[in-house]
């Protein structure tokens, strides 16, 4: 490897490093907290059979499924303005992010709710708790623990997905790549350099749900 | 004046009518027994008076207080069921609970208790039914015949004045009934109010003062325990008993 080579990659780990700590993980824990607050409700919704919040529920998982992420960026960001709705552009990678990743952990979650035991609903009115109550201690803990693994999927995929941020001007982790990019013209090296920054990411990230799952592993079925 | 009563409860599901027309009485202090061969209704009747399954038709007096099963408001059956405890033929622990929390969740969340004296009221409970030494353990750590005395603990920790058993020991090896069954049986010592779904015949007959036997949905005999097992007077109660007789012998 020629010495310049050398020199752009550790003069640029550092700064690319610094954008993935402090914009892509910020980006990737906003957009997952919005993601698990509206999957959890629109999970909930279908469980209680809501209606007509019910049947809005499965519209937005259509729509969301249906369409693809980077369109749904597009849409939101460049096209929105036209209507007068003007978001700069790290709030609406949060917002999209987290409305299309939600969409599918809500399938996730409405899964595992409705894997937890009917008498465990049954068993709770008994003791004399209401429908809240037995969701908030019993239903939802145990909900939590078997979707647990769908959800740290969902996050990983998340945390890469934020490169798409890139188009709408983000400057994260991979926009800061090309950007360094365009002054040194050394693609393979500088990508190479940044998936390497994403695979270590992700790989913390997998070593997390592993330690979480050992953690929720210690009560209830697995023993 | 009795503690409970329900008159002509009425259950369909998908237009097959399960229950048609059942009656109840229980007194203080009472221990009935619901006999019948499978799919004569005996469970559905008692989660229709548990408000698990809404009944199509029927009256409930509790305490004096009177009810229409049928259009009963969510906040009269809560404030029934903290009177009621409710025993199932598969335990339904909280999966995600200590033993000790099982107990106790009843108390805190519901009853407001401090967490102290939830606690030591969940103990009293635990001792009764001689599980104190598994507080720490989950339900899937314990055998069928502990975790079904923990859920009579659960039940019991929340001072019910009745107990509804629906065939609290037909999910279990036959070499752990026993154990629940000693505790039903000394709950029933002590005065406890407790109306049983059972197969067990030798303890309908030994701890139950009152038989209702049912089949297709109705009410075939309502009598004294004694006087059922030694003097049947339906034909069909005859048939039962000594179906069940038989069946031992043979």
């Amino acid at each position: 490897m020629s010495e310049r080579l050398w020199d752009i990659l550790v003069s640029s780990f550092p700064r690319l490093l610094g954008y993935g700590l402090k914009v892509t993980l910020p980006l990737t824990a906003l957009s997952f907290a919005l993601a698990l607050v509206i999957s959890v409700i629109v999970a909930m919704i279908q469980y209680a059979k809501v209606p007509v919040l019910r049947q809005i529920c499965r519209f937005y998982i259509w729509i969301i499924r249906g369409t693809p992420l980077l369109v749904q960026l597009f849409l939101v960001f460049y096209g929105l303005p036209q209507l007068g709705v003007v978001w700069a552009a790290f709030p609406t990678a949060v917002v999209v992010f987290g409305f299309n990743e939600g969409a599918y952990m809500a399938e996730s979650v409405r899964g595992a709710l409705e894997s937890v035991s009917r008498g465990q609903m049954e068993a709770g009115y008994c003791v004399g708790m209401n429908y809240f109550q037995i969701m908030w201690h019993v239903v939802l803990p145990q909900a939590f623990r078997t979707a647990f693994p769908a959800l740290s999927n969902s996050l990983i995929s998340m945390m890469k997905g934020t490169s798409l941020a890139a188009t709408i001007t983000v400057m994260e982790m991979f926009r800061q790549a090309q950007v360094i990019n365009g002054r040194v013209y050394e693609s393979l090296a500088l990508y190479s350099e940044t998936a390497l920054i994403y695979l270590i990411f992700s790989t913390v990230l997998t070593y997390l749900q592993r330690w979480g799952e050992k953690k929720l592993g210690q009560y209830g079925t697995v023993k | 004046m009795s503690m409970l009563e329900v008159h002509n409860v009425h259950k369909s599901f998908d237009g097959t009518e399960i229950l048609k027309g059942i009656d109840l009485t229980v007194d203080k202090g009472d221990v009935v027994a619901i006999l019948g061969p499978s799919g004569s209704g005996k469970t559905t009747f008692l989660r229709c008076i548990n408000f698990l399954e809404r009944a199509d038709g029927g009256e409930m007096i509790f305490d004096g207080e009177r009810f229409d099963l049928r259009t009963v408001h969510r906040r009269e059956i809560a404030r029934i069921r903290r009177k009621t405890a409710f025993v199932f033929q598969n335990y339904n622990l909280f999966q995600n609970k200590t033993v000790l929390d099982n107990v106790t969740l009843g108390l805190t969340a519901v009853r407001r208790l401090p967490r102290e004296q939830a606690k030591a009221r969940a103990m009293d409970a635990l001792v009764r039914v001689g599980m104190a030494d598994k507080i720490d353990s989950y339900p899937s750590q314990l055998s069928g015949g502990q975790q079904q005395r923990v859920a009579i603990a659960r039940g019991l920790a929340t001072e019910p004045e009745i107990i509804y058993f629906d065939e609290p020991t037909s999910a279990l090896d036959p070499e752990l009934i026993g154990e629940v069954l000693s505790v039903m049986r000394k709950l029933a010592e002590e005065g406890m109010t407790m109306l049983v779904v059972t197969h067990e015949m030798e303890f309908a007959r030994s701890v139950s003062g009152k038989v209702l036997f049912m089949e297709g949905g109705r009410v075939i005999e309502s009598a004294p325990t004694a006087e059922f097992f030694a003097d049947p007077k339906e034909a069909r109660s005859r048939e039962f008993i000594r179906g069940i007789l038989q069946a031992r012998q043979g």
